[in-house]
């Protein structure tokens, strides 16, 4: 349940824009979660509803952007889509497949007032 | 700290003392003191040579460290007292966050963050690393699901190679201290972080844990983390490597149902190697699935009760130490030479 940690992370990020952007409320929280990383959405809503409360977000959307996840196949050199860490090249069907993209766990957006 | 799901921050303890907040209320986030007075009016660069903590009276690293259980004296010239100084390197993305043209109803309006959730556990882990750099420490994060002999897999190696390697431990468990007595026994010295409810160690943990230890120049760092083998993946603690650590005894196919650890890992232990007579377990097959996740994953097949496979393990961790001593000997002869080459300038403008 690191998500929480995560979350925490989340609310601090946010908290520090609102200083610099001088803003009080924040309305809707867009994250751009990778499909490769180690974040689960539905944990990743759950612990921001509880880690916001109290805070400039209590009560916020939390909007994810799911990234898709790539991958470089070193059986055909292809760079692929790739579901999961451990998933077989879908063009070609061999292994290993190297993660190249997908991993990422952003804040990217935030709508304020 | 979280009292929803106790995955927090609030209960962590490093050898008993409560660990100060690293800003907020998370455990990753010193960018939460980065516009606060005191922590920019204490703003020492990591790595000052500074004595004693000043400001005391607000700065929680220092009375942190006032609250030392053994009264030893704890000078900070380690560079660990970083936490409350960590607002400075912790920027968003360009600053002042962009505003978009386009805004909604009344006063709403978007504003651009851009900025990774793990940043401020990052910038603790880069200062953690640079350290790690500058006084040839060789650190390495040991991760593992409970049980699988981490800490007979620490005692061993430390006998193996205490006599001609400087070594420090960090053990990270929920609960006790036990770890770190069974490795104190073993004639090393150790530090317990009791993360509470926490699942993970983070890069901040480790710095304050760093702070008591005081590791030696040159030395060998063990982190053993929380017997955990989701949470810690994400968590850069400014090791050189997380090594994982599977027990035949736990299944040949946990490469592929916990993919995260063995991705984030350089090297794999395959544990308790002694007992594959008596489980079902394929180690060709778990390499295979560990490799799938992680091409570039080094294993070694071991046993730390029996020591079999035992040497090859000491081999690389002998072998990675003196890289990383070799590195910082490289860095201090090329700023050594460099100040030779600005006296050498500095002398000819003082003849001209």
């Amino acid at each position: 349940m690191h998500e929480m940690s995560l979350a925490m992370s989340v609310i601090d990020i946010v908290e520090n824009a609102a200083r610099a952007g001088n803003f009080r409320r924040v309305s809707t929280v867009w994250l751009e979660i990778g499909q490769l990383s180690a974040v689960e959405p539905e944990a990743m809503r759950f612990c921001f509803a509880a880690a916001a409360r109290g805070t400039l977000a209590d009560g916020a959307q939390l909007q994810i952007i799911e990234v898709n996840g790539r991958g470089l196949c070193f059986n055909c050199g292809e760079t692929v889509p790739l579901a999961a860490l451990y998933d077989p090249c879908p063009a070609c069907g061999g292994y290993p497949v190297q993660a190249t993209g997908g991993t990422e766990m952003r804040v990217k957006e935030l709508e304020v007032e | 700290m979280c009292t929803t799901c106790g995955c927090g921050v609030g209960d962590t303890r490093v050898d008993g003392k409560a660990l100060p907040d690293a800003g907020g209320q998370s455990a990753e986030g010193p960018s939460a003191e980065s516009s606060s007075a005191e922590s920019s009016s204490d703003g020492d660069p990591p790595g000052s040579n500074q004595a004693s903590p000043k400001g005391a009276g607000n700065n929680p690293a220092a009375s942190y460290r006032a609250l030392a259980a053994d009264g030893r004296a704890r000078p900070t010239a380690h560079g660990f007292a970083h936490s409350h100084r960590h607002g400075e390197t912790h920027t968003h993305a360009g600053g002042a966050p962009a505003e978009k043209a386009g805004t909604s109803t009344g006063h709403a309006r978007l504003v651009q963050v851009e900025e990774d959730i793990l940043s401020a556990n990052n910038a603790f882990a880069a200062a953690n690393r640079r350290h790690f750099a500058e006084h040839g420490i060789f650190a390495l994060n040991l991760v593992s699901s409970p049980g699988s002999g981490k800490t007979t897999l620490l005692c061993r190696t430390i006998e193996a190679l205490r006599a001609t390697l400087p070594i420090a431990v960090i053990e990270g468990d929920q609960q006790t201290s036990r770890d770190a007595e069974r490795i104190r026994a073993s004639g090393v010295r150790a530090v317990q972080i009791n993360t509470g409810k926490g699942c993970h160690l983070d890069a901040h943990m480790v710095g304050h844990a760093c702070d008591d230890l005081q590791p030696d120049e040159d030395s060998l760092l063990l982190i053993e983390n929380v017997g955990n083998l989701v949470c810690p993946a994400a968590f850069d603690l400014g090791e050189a490597h997380k090594v994982v650590i599977l027990s035949v005894t736990e299944g040949d196919d946990k490469p592929l149902k916990y993919p995260a650890m063995f991705h984030a890992a350089s090297l794999m232990l395959l544990n308790k190697v002694d007992l594959l007579p008596y489980v079902d377990f394929n180690v060709e097959l778990a390499v295979d699935y560990a490799r799938r996740v992680n091409p570039a994953l080094q294993v070694v097949a071991l046993s730390a009760t029996s020591g079999e496979g035992f040497a090859a393990w000491l081999d690389w961790l002998q072998t990675a130490s003196r890289q990383q001593q070799a590195g910082k000997r490289a860095t201090i002869a090329a700023l050594q030479q460099r100040i030779s080459e600005l006296e050498a300038q500095l002398a000819q403008h003082a003849r001209s």
